[in-house]
Order: C-alpha cells, then structure tokens, then sequence
C-alpha cells in the first residue's frame, strides 16, 4: 500500500530542487552582466588596494596600509571636505528648486504647464559635458555675456572660475543640470497622490497653501529622502564638470579637487593604480556612511508617514 | 550610471520573494512534462540572449588585420595597401597622420602600418598605461612626448632601440633631439617634431606703441611697462596650465632639474631651487602682479581669441606655434594682425641658451610581437621627403628630421602665418641647431601637476617665486623618496 505521505512529498521535494536553479536562469542574463561589470571590477580593485608600488619599487602587500595613507593624505581630505561642504550647500538649493517648480506646474492646468515642464527638464536632457562646455563659455570673460553685462554698469566682470568663485559657479551648473531631473521626479510623486484627499482637504477649509505644505509636501516625502540620496552620492562622486571646466580654470581645479578627480589622476596620469583603487574605495566608505547617516536620521520620521 | 545600475540590483535582488511565488504557481499546476518543456525553453532563450551579449564584444574587428604583427591594440583607421605584408599598429594623433601612414604604406612592400587614435597626448598616456599594467592591449609603436619617455621606460614599457639598429638614424637629428630621448647608451624613441623656442610678436602692434624687439629678459620686462604705460594691450602670458613652458624657461637660465639615468633607474637627484630658477619665478611674479602679462591659462577659446584680437603682444612659444594658431582660428588675415619671429629673448647676451617646449616621438612597446619590425616603422614612419614635406606644408610639424632642417627648400620657405618672413632660418633652425637637450624625470606628469599647483602661488602671490620653487624642491623630494627613490 502506498504512504500518501510519501506521494505528496515526492514532488514538493522536486519543486524545491528546481525552482532556485529556475530562477537563477532567469537573472542569468543579468546576473552575468553584474557579476563581469560590476562585482568583478569592484573585487579587482579592492584587491589592488591592499597592494601598494612606488615607481622605483616592486608590488609589496601593504594591507590597510594603503588606507591608513588615504584618510591622512591632506590632498583627499581636502577633496572630501570640498565635496561635503558641495553637498550642503547644494543639496538644499536643489531640493528647494525642484519642489517649487513641482508643486507650481502640479497647480497649473493651463497649457503653458507642459511647455514649462518640458523647459525645465530639457537641461537633463543634455549631455553633462556639453552643458558645462556651454556654461564654461557663459562664464567665459572674452566670450561671455557677463563682460557687455558689467559694461553696461561700467563694472569690470568677475572671474567666475578663479580660485575664490568655482564653488558657486560650479553650484550653479549642478542646479541648472539637476533640478528639472529632480522635478519630474517630486511631480511624478504629486500625481500619484488620490485627488480626493484634496477635496476632503478643501471641504475642511484648506487653501491653496495649506493643500500644497501640509498635504502634498507630507505625501511625497519619500520621493524626496529618494532625490536626496541620489543627490548626496551624486554630489560625493562630483567629477564630470570640474573636470571638463579644468582646461579653462586658470588652475582653480587642481588634480586633487574632488576625491574622483584625485583617484582619476593617480591611476591615468601619475601610474599608481594602488593607491587610486584604495582612494576610490575610500570615497566608497565615505559615501556609505554619509548615505547611512542620512538613512538613519530621516529613518523616525518617515517611518511615520509611509 | 553605477548608480543606476546597483540600485536596479538592489532592486531585483530585495524581492526574491515575489518572483519565487509566481514561478511556483506557475508550475504547481502543470504537468511534469509541461514543466521541462518550459524550462527548456527558459534554458534556450537565456543562452540565446547570453550569445546576443557576447556578439557585442569588440572582438569583431573591421581591419581584418588576422596577420597583425600586434594584434590587441584595436582595428586600423587607414586602408591596408599590401595585404600580405605583416602588420604594425601604431598610435598617433598628428592632424595629418592619416595622408602620412597612406603614403607609407604606399612606399613599403615589407610592412604595413595599421594606425589608429588613442586620443591626444594626457588620454593616450592614459590608455597606454593602463595597457601596460594590463600587460596587453597596447599598439607597436606608440606616438609619445620625449617628456613622458623616462617614465614610461621605468614601467617596462618601451624597447632600448640601440638593439635593434636606432644608431642609422642617429645623423638625422640634432644632439639635443637626441639627448631627449637617450639615457646613457640606450635609444627609446625616435624624434619626429620638436619644438625649439622663440617669441612670436605683433609686428603691428609693437610699431603702434614704439617699441623695439626685445632680445634680453630686462628688455622684454621694459618693453611690457611702455606698453603698459602708454594703455597698450598685455605684453604676454604667464598661464598656471603651461609648466612646460615654465621649465623651459628655468632650463633657459641654468636649471638643471634632475640628475637622472634609465640605466640606474632607484636615482634620482633632483635640483629645482637653483638661483637661476629663482631669479625665473621672481621675474614672472614680477610681471604678473605689475599688471604687465596676463594670467590665462593657455590652449583655450579664451587665449586663441585673446591673441587673435590683439589682447597679447607676444607669445613666448615654440616652433609649433604658428601651425598651432592657424589650425585654431587666429589667422592674419582680416583682423589686421601682422605676426612676426624673434628668437627668444635671454639673460645672458653673450652665451644664448636655447630650449625647448613639447614635441614628439615615436617609440616601440615592449608589447609589440616583432620588435626589429616596429622599431622599422618607428624609424622610418615620417622620415621620407614625402612623409617630411606633408608635414611641413600642412604646418603640423616642426621637423626634427636634419634632411628637411638642412635642406635650403624648408629654411627659404616664406611663411604664410608670418606674412611671408622666412622664420625656419631666421629662428626657428639656429634655435633648434643650437639646443642640447634636456633630461627628463620619470614622473613628469606628477612633476607638472605640482609646478602647476607653485605657478597658481606665484601668480596669486601666496608665495614669492622664490618661496614656491623651494617648496616645490622639498614636495618633490618627499614624492620621491615615497615612490621609493633614492635621491642623490
């Protein structure tokens, strides 16, 4: 006689071998992708960290030695610091832009809305190196519109990329490239909200104001902390625009201005391949931390509204 | 983009959940031939977009070159003329490169050269040592700077040629042409363009203000107050983004910065305080904060376009400079512009010096699979008449080559930038005759870099001239002594 147990245990058991490998193949095209593109290299590299050559030396294992080095080498923390002081400043100002085009293109409901949607967005929509290119020549003071602008005021321009001014005139292409990304973001998010909360808000006497802080801002915050991380590591690996601005800088952007810039110069111009994998990983820990703090801080509040 | 791509990871990764109960539904219900039906299909069409993905290597090479002498340093730019000759791949940037490797391959049954661009100078370096810490992926022959050479010898990465036949050649160039690229008894590359020194001027702009061609560093500094003082434009530039040009000058006034040989690659002595080079930065200082040279940094819209409207009066250059300018826009024609030769100015009169900014070479890697044969093609690539006058005529190079510096067809050329003045032997050839080289340091990029970082000072004023080289003399020697050198 059978064990009906045993029947019905046979093909659970083969379910169970079966489905993993299944589902692996499934993610195969993929996994394969992230294993060769990015787990490999990213391994590659952290194993080249714990290596360290000098130019007249042979490869001696170091271990954390390399890193040691790194969060004592004034060149990157001068980089760190910059980027964080970057972060900061930057961070708000996006955030404060984007919001409040979101919140006034989600109260418009004219046609001038989607054009207006479309013109904030469009500097997205263009290359990073191009968009720096192009304000590398606005801030120019030979080709620029600033010159004739002070003219008028018999003012003489400023140096927008001299030593003093890059931050700000660095701020002011990150914001330009940025907060319509950011934008269609908080917007999407404002759509997804139910009207009819709107409605019950209104019948309980809640203007234009009030709806748009005390219910869409509330509703939306977690696309918010979402920009804001993504701001924070953007911000963290800054790279493209100082870098393309570099040629023209007067010497403002020195090869250890940002710590990627620092990790690029190390491995692409000064041969050591060592020591810039362990700066990247460096900025990698830094990057994790901050992200975690941030985490961690917005974790209570959030929590209650979600 | 990274981003992007860990946070979609992340995203698949965190809901293992979901996907394992829709497949298990999906094939509770079934039978057990259904299911293997199924995962079949799922093992084909996985592996059908795995080969889509494996199509899209770079593996597929449009030269054809299966015969290559080299094969990993990508497919050819140019059309191969002899298809059974073996092949040497070569990396280069000259504007004109292109005409020149056709008429190469033209003229050679015995090889071929298979070119391609790497990206201009900073990017090719860039490329050409990450080949070699790679140990593969890099060309035959490499276009290098004489000032990258010794660093690039000290990675392994270029063949001593005095092994394989560089001493033919050796005639064919002047000793300082060939002091930089020699160490010791060792060749690693061959000369092509070089880049002797002078001050090019505005003839124009010098008879508006009364002002006489300097021909010492006092008369240049008093030449750049008259202008100054009768409202003229900047007599010149003093650009954080040139150290170069910088050491050049430095060299000009008995700076003899590094004590170095390939052979006995752990020494290194390093002297960049001298009071010769003092006097240099103090000079320049000097200048800058008089208000008396501009402070721009070079090789962009900004200073072409300032030295095409007349925002400059001279610009101390190098032999380059006007085939530079005419393929950047600051033509003569036009804007009134009358640009004329000078030889350098110098401190001493009675013993000239003459120095030199940029130029380049070619050199074979020791990655190249038929070293005798590269090393050919390195000597031989830009050394015909033909290859030579193509080079000329189109003003991409200044010849290193003594057939072309020699011959009377190059040094009576009028040249069309300089209104017809015959600048190859009235400066450029004498400057280049007289030159006796220079030897460089096996890390000039991060020499450069940290020579950047002490103009910015001096121009700033942070620091006297004086105060930036003795400290660029200590930061260089720790960097040494930290890449593991010992330093004399």
């Amino acid at each position: 006689m059978t064990n009906p147990a045993a029947v019905l245990r046979a093909p659970s058991r083969r379910r169970n071998l079966r489905r993993p490998w299944i589902g692996w193949l499934f993610i195969a095209p993929f996994g394969v992708i992230f294993l060769v593109f990015l787990v490999a290299p990213l391994v590659y590299a952290f194993y080249l960290s714990l290596f360290s050559k000098g130019l007249a030396t042979g490869t001696i294992f170091s271990g954390a030695g390399n890193y040691v080095k790194a969060f004592t080498d004034p060149e990157f923390l001068s980089g760190i610091w910059f980027v964080i002081r970057f972060a900061v400043i930057l961070i708000p100002i996006q955030m404060a832009v984007s919001l409040a085009a979101a919140l006034v293109l989600d109260a418009l409901t004219t046609r001038l809305s989607r054009f207006a949607r479309l013109a904030i967005f469009v500097p997205y929509a263009i290359p990073a190196v191009v968009g720096t290119l192009m304000w590398g020549f606005l801030y120019s003071p030979t080709f620029g519109p600033l010159t004739d602008l002070f003219k008028v005021v018999n003012q003489s321009a400023p140096e927008i990329l001299s030593s003093g001014n890059i931050f700000g005139g660095l701020l002011n292409i990150v914001v330009w490239q940025w907060a319509g990304y950011y934008m269609i973001i908080i917007y999407a998010a404002l759509r997804g909200i139910d009207p009819s909360i709107y409605e019950a808000a209104r019948i309980d006497g809640a203007g234009p104001r009030q709806i748009a802080f005390r219910i869409k801002v509330p509703m939306i915050s977690s696309a918010m902390a979402l920009i804001l991380v993504f701001a924070l590591i953007g911000t963290l690996q800054f790279f493209t625009e100082p870098q393309v601005l570099r040629p023209i800088s007067n010497g403002s952007i020195t090869s250890s201005f940002t710590p990627n810039i620092y990790a690029f110069d190390l491995a692409f111009r000064f041969s050591q391949f060592n020591y810039a994998s362990t700066i990247s990983f460096s900025l990698g820990i830094v990057v994790f931390i901050a992200v975690y703090i941030f985490l961690f801080a917005s974790r209570k509040r959030r929590g209650g509204l979600s | 983009m990274v981003t992007f791509i860990a946070s979609s990871a992340v995203r698949l990764l965190s809901h293992p959940t979901e996907s394992a109960t829709a497949s298990s539904r999906f094939f509770f219900r079934r039978e057990p031939f259904t299911v293997k039906t199924k995962s079949l299909l799922a093992v084909v069409s996985a592996g059908a977009l795995l080969a889509t993905l494996a199509g899209c290597s770079p593996d597929v090479s449009a030269g054809g070159s299966t015969d290559s002498a080299g094969g990993d340093a990508g497919s050819c730019s140019n059309t191969i003329v002899n298809k059974d000759a073996p092949q040497v791949s070569v990396w280069a940037w000259y504007p004109n490169i292109n005409t020149v490797v056709d008429m190469f391959n033209k003229s050679h049954d015995d090889v071929q050269v298979c070119w391609s661009n790497a990206g201009q100078g900073a990017d090719e370096y860039a490329k050409f040592s990450t080949a070699i810490a790679a140990g593969t992926g890099a060309p035959d022959v490499v276009m290098l700077e004489a000032e990258v050479v010794p660093g690039f010898i000290l990675q392994d990465a270029l063949v001593d040629l005095s092994e394989h036949g560089a001493d033919d050649v050796k005639a064919n160039f002047s000793a300082g042409a060939w002091k930089d690229v020699s160490s010791g008894d060792s060749v690693y590359a061959i000369p092509v363009d070089g880049g002797p020194m002078a001050m090019i001027y505005r003839a124009d702009i010098f008879t508006k203000y009364g002002i006489t061609v300097p021909t010492t560093w006092d008369e240049y500094a008093a030449a750049a107050q008259q202008l100054k003082d009768a409202g003229g434009p900047f007599m010149g530039d003093f650009g954080s983004n040139v150290p170069a040009w910088f050491t050049a000058l430095m060299t000009q006034n008995g700076q003899k910065a590094w004590d170095y040989e390939s052979a006995d690659p752990q020494k290194i002595g390093i002297d960049l305080n001298d009071d010769g080079s003092k006097k240099v930065a103090d000079y320049w200082q000097d200048l800058v904060k008089k208000g008396l040279v501009d402070t721009k940094d070079q090789f962009n819209t900004d200073y072409i376009g300032g030295l095409a409207n007349g925002s400059y009066a001279t610009y101390v250059s190098a032999a380059w400079a006007p085939g530079y300018l005419t393929g950047a826009g600051a033509s003569t024609e036009g804007d009134g512009a009358e640009w004329k030769a000078a030889p350098l100015p110098q401190w001493d009169p009675a013993n000239p010096v003459s120095v030199n900014w940029g130029g380049s070479t070619f050199a074979v890697t020791t990655q190249a699979k038929d070293k005798d044969l590269a090393a050919t093609v390195a000597k031989e690539l830009y050394a015909s008449d033909e290859e030579l006058q193509d080079g000329v005529d189109t003003q991409t190079i200044f010849p290193l080559n003594q057939k072309m510096l020699a011959s009377d067809a190059f040094a009576d050329t009028p040249v069309k930038f300089f209104n017809g003045q015959t600048a190859n032997k009235d400066v450029y050839i004498p400057a280049e005759n007289a030159y006796e080289g220079y030897t460089y340091s096996p890390f000039t990029t991060y020499y450069y870099s940290e020579l950047t970082k002490s103009m910015v000072s001096i121009i700033d004023g942070s620091k006297s001239g004086s105060e930036s080289l003795d400290d660029l003399q200590k930061t260089m020697t720790d960097y040494a002594k930290a890449q593991g050198f010992t330093v004399k």
